[in-house]
């Protein structure tokens, strides 16, 4: 499976109170709305300049916070394929998983890409390659049930998949 | 090499040895959602293709973080949980029960070394009753209600081990926000925080329930309490066979370990926007506050209150400030009732309301005006938290919450409890 999108560098610690604020949360279950508001508070203006096929990349920690599945699935609606972080908190990368949206965690990978360059990631082989100036960086590709995950798009699927053949 | 307590804890439940990182399968003893990620539990589950709840009689609904409902989008979410547990016959906690880290220890019958996941970070507070239990998301519940079993890796442990005894006015709040200043908002991540020695028989269950409330907010995946007195006029130990699972070996091999002496510790807050980004209060004191919360799961248990009664009343909340307090659940506020506490907040000036998440992630009750300034003793104090990306929050103990809402500045609680 490969990636191909343009970078979004965001910092340390992003939290799941700034990819989508519990307020809309508690109004609406409908996720092309939701999209809207992504990383909101981080920057009201990033949604609307959010392409598909984007690629964050992020420092330290990213995804602390609630356990609301909602910033896994927020992210991907609005459309980005994949993020690249430091390290992710525990259960941010557990929902990414489960709803089919790459999460790769690679040391120190924010001091090699910066806002506009694209990145180009192959899942299998463990490497995220940044097109624009050439660095290649390596991780330890995924178990081979979580590969299946991302290649179905998410659990869900995955599972009814399983299901169907058994 | 010895075992950790999370290792004895999946090695009771599997029948056999445990290494951290290994992939293990476990059932599931009890596993509870809120309205904030119980429908999205349910949308996950119809993609699941499920059509049958596992075991209903582990489930748990509970109605609590917008509560009563302040718009009708919330409404129609609610109505989505409740129909979906009629259909499927699961219990429900309805509005102003309280929240769900509250009621569901006070009405459930916890076993120690329990299995128990929700669809809520802090899910890690019933660690205090020495059980496993941690928090997951929607697609995970919905894997659970369908199963009745999840996956999860064995992680490896910090210890922290406790000495000495609290002084008046320093709360288990400022250990716990301590700690996490310490090692740092991701200090612990995929850890399991075990609390050790002779300091936690000085700690109250509601204090327990804090500190493991918070471990999330070092990245922890869970934290535990050893099994004691304390521990067992609160839960069902009946059927326990072994309770030396809850005492790690000499050799055990914890990945960190940390020592405090509890007397040593002072009052501190974590300031914005970051929970470890921990002062003492002393280098804070004088700045104005425009609102106090006192509540949350994190600090919203009779002592809290009790602690807030006896600060405020002896001058009350400080004009201008708003000063609002919540119970944790119907329990806490019918016992504060009897005693005379909610008597004392409300003649203090406090604004009491029925139990619910309410200020704390700023879906009602209490949202904050831009350049506003909160002291608050719940557990996140991130950007936007409380409504309002422009705002500022304080994290701190009740007592340190209820000294600022009485001076209208970041107060050291101690001058309040001399002769305590
Ligand atoms: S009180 Fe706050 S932290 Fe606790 S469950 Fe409710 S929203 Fe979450």
């Amino acid at each position: 499976m490969i990636l191909r999108g343009k970078v979004w560098v965001l910092g340390d610690h992003i939290n799941t109170d700034v990819i989508i604020p519990a307020k809309y949360k508690f109004r609406t279950g409908d996720f092309k709305e939701l999209a809207k508001h992504v990383f909101e508070d981080l920057d009201p203006t990033l949604a609307s300049k959010i392409s598909k096929g984007d690629i964050v990349v992020a420092g330290r920690n990213f995804g602390m916070g609630s356990s609301r599945e909602h910033a896994p699935r927020v992210i991907k609606e609005a459309g980005i394929s994949a993020i690249v972080a430091c390290s992710f908190a525990r259960i941010f990368f557990r929902n990414a998983i489960n709803v089919g949206l790459p999460v790769i965690e690679v040391k120190d990978v924010n001091k090699h890409f910066k806002e506009g360059d694209i990145a180009v990631i192959d899942l299998e082989k463990g490497i995220v390659k940044n097109e624009t100036t050439g660095v290649e960086l390596k991780f330890s590709p995924y178990p081979e049930f979580i590969m299946n995950i991302m290649r179905a798009g998410g659990l869900a699927v995955y599972r009814k998949r399983v299901q169907q053949i058994s | 090499m010895g075992e950790t307590i999370i290792q004895k804890l999946f090695r009771n439940r599997l029948g056999r040895p445990v290494k951290p990182g290994e992939i293990v399968v476990v059932d599931i003893d009890l596993a509870y959602a809120h309205d904030g990620t119980g429908p999205l539990a349910i949308d996950a589950f119809n993609e699941l293709g499920s059509s049958k709840v596992y075991d209903p009689s582990r489930i748990r609904f509970v109605i609590d973080h917008a509560s009563p409902s302040p718009n009708e989008g919330a409404s129609n979410l609610q109505l989505k949980l409740r129909k979906f547990a009629k259909e499927n016959n699961i219990k429900v906690y309805e509005v102003g029960e309280g929240i769900c880290h509250q009621v569901i220890p006070e009405n459930e019958n916890l076993k120690p070394g329990m299995m128990i996941v929700g669809a809520d970070s802090h899910t890690v507070t019933l660690g205090a009753f020495s059980l496993f239990a941690t928090g997951i998301g929607s697609t995970d519940f919905a894997e659970v209600m369908t199963s009745g079993k999840l996956w999860f890796k064995v992680p490896e442990a910090m210890k922290v081990s406790l000495t000495g005894k609290l002084k008046p006015g320093v709360m288990s709040k400022d250990l716990i926000l301590r700690i996490i200043g310490d090692v740092g908002a991701d200090g612990a991540t995929y850890m399991s925080v075990e609390f050790q020695g002779d300091g936690v028989k000085t700690l109250s269950m509601a204090s327990r329930m804090t500190v493991c409330n918070m471990v999330v907010e070092m990245g922890a995946k869970n934290g535990i309490f050893p099994l004691d007195e304390i521990t067992l006029k609160h839960v069902d130990a009946s059927g326990l066979k072994d309770k030396s699972i809850f005492k790690p070996d000499e050799n055990a091999d914890y990945a960190v370990s940390l020592n405090y002496k509890l007397d040593e510790l002072e009052p501190v807050v974590a300031a914005p926007h970051n929970v470890d980004n921990v002062k003492p209060v002393k280098e804070l004191e004088g700045l104005e506050v425009n609102q106090v919360f006192i509540g949350s799961c994190t600090n919203g248990r009779e002592e809290d209150f009790e602690i807030a009664a006896r600060i405020l009343s002896k001058k009350g909340v400080k004009k201008g400030v708003r000063c609002i307090a919540i119970p944790a659940s119907r329990k806490v506020f019918l016992n504060l009732l009897r005693n005379g506490i909610i008597d004392k907040l409300v003649s203090a000036g406090c604004t009491v309301t029925h139990s619910t998440c309410g200020p704390c992630l700023g879906v009602h009750f209490g949202i904050l005006g831009s350049g506003e300034v909160a002291v608050s003793t719940s557990n996140r104090n991130f950007k936007g938290r409380m409504g309002n990306p422009e705002s500022s929050i304080y994290l701190a103990s009740p007592a340190t919450a209820a000294a600022s809402a009485t001076e209208g500045v970041i107060t050291d609680p101690r001058k309040f409890v001399e002769g305590w």
